[in-house]
């Protein structure tokens, strides 16, 4: 065998193994690596110590966010559609911070409440002008926290707003 | 073999096509740089729930994906100087790294203030931050290892050892927003089904992507003719020398 066909196959291999060992390195991780656990992974886990910090991440149940009696704890409800977590959180929410909108919650249980001192807002990855998301919406080919793809291609845009 | 790749790897006749491509290359940056910000920062809508933030992600995004691109490039360049030896393509890699981690960089900084305003936050351990700056961390030890050496071939070959190796890091950046649970959302561009941008954006995110990559041509190019141009400098001095 020529010397650089040696060196092209020490090669292939090499990394084919690097990659192996990454993907089951990884795989044996995923629950270090995981940024939030969804309410249903939550609540397969079973009882949460009071001393565990955990994040947990979903959407604000709509209807959900009130001010609880002292003026200044937000009380919601983190949903993943299956199943919900009550939140509270005292302090400033973010700007993205809505009812059905993303988020995520850091803190500790107590009671089945999880008492979060930091919240986060995730929000998804649609782009688009505000008119042409309201346009969408009243035609009911959209709600927010759904992809806007199929949207976007069939032209559900009205056309008064294509040139703007 | 009636094709031969070493045709590509000759200086001389890299000297004389990057010469000649240079003037279009410097023209279509400016024309793209010029376009592209006008377009991004003045005539482009404002999202529906981001509002003027948005404006972030025509530097953001480009940055982030040729920091990835430019890797997998210098990836190709190292491992092509591994196996067969060529030295032009050693020189690309090394050329590379820089500006690949300037963009590695861009994105992580431009990411960081646009986090702030929109989840709440400069910086959180999540998979897709945290394998980016995985990313900047082997840009940086590519360039110290190929500085390591008395013997720059050591050097390079260590250095393009490395480079192999953390190509890992790509593919786990990308689908790390698919692979686990992350603050950062998932892909919007590069996805199944066609990019989730209103055209409206897409079209000055797209004048961003062409500005970006002509900078990093029009750094590459002169990076790496004035190495060739010092390498041939330095020949002549010895020649002078000895001679």
């Amino acid at each position: 065998m020529k010397k650089k066909t040696r060196r092209l196959y020490i090669a292939l291999v090499g990394l084919c193994a690097l990659g192996a060992i990454a993907a089951l390195v990884l795989a044996a991780l995923e629950d270090d690596i995981v940024f939030f656990f969804s309410p249903t992974e939550v609540i397969e886990k079973g009882k949460i110590e009071p001393d565990r910090r955990i994040r947990i991440g979903g959407l604000v149940e709509a209807g959900s966010v009130e001010k609880a009696a002292d003026g200044v704890t937000n009380i919601f409800v983190v949903t993943d559609m299956a199943n919900t977590i009550p939140v509270h959180y005292k302090g400033l929410l973010p700007d993205l911070f809505r009812e059905g909108q993303g988020v995520v919650a850091e803190g500790y249980f107590q009671n089945d409440v999880l008492v979060a001192d930091e919240v986060l807002a995730k929000h998804d990855e649609n782009y688009m002008p505000p008119e042409v998301a309201d346009a969408l919406k009243k035609s009911g080919k959209w709600e927010e926290g759904q992809p806007i793809t199929e949207a976007l291609k069939q032209g559900h845009v009205p056309d008064e707003l294509k040139d703007k | 073999m009636a094709f031969n790749i070493n045709a590509f790897a000759n200086p001389k006749r890299f000297m004389w096509l990057s010469g000649l491509l240079l003037p279009w290359v410097i023209g279509i940056t400016i024309i793209t740089t010029a376009a592209g910000l006008y377009f991004a920062l003045f005539d482009s809508p404002t999202d529906y729930q981001q509002g003027e933030t948005v404006r972030i992600m025509y530097i953001h995004v480009p940055a982030a994906s040729m920091s990835m691109i430019i890797y997998i490039s210098m990836a190709v360049a190292s491992a092509m100087g591994l196996i067969w030896k060529h030295p032009l393509s050693d020189l690309a890699a090394k050329c590379m790294s820089p500006i690949g981690a300037a963009f590695t960089f861009l994105a992580l900084f431009t990411g960081s203030f646009w986090g702030k305003p929109m989840w709440g936050t400069w910086w959180v351990w999540d998979a897709r931050l945290t394998s980016e700056l995985l990313l900047l961390f082997l840009y940086m030890g590519h360039m110290a290892l190929l500085n390591a050496f008395d013997d720059p071939a050591r050097g390079t070959k260590s250095a393009g050892i490395l480079c192999l190796v953390g190509v890992i890091n790509i593919p786990i950046i990308k689908f790390s927003v698919d692979w686990w649970n992350t603050l950062h959302q998932p892909a919007s561009l590069v996805k199944a089904g066609g990019p989730a941008i209103h055209p409206d954006m897409l079209i000055p995110l797209g004048l961003m992507f062409l500005c970006f990559t002509g900078y990093f041509t029009l750094v590459l190019f002169i990076r790496m003719r004035s190495e060739i141009i010092s390498s041939k400098v330095r020949a002549l001095r010895l020649r002078h020398v000895h001679g």
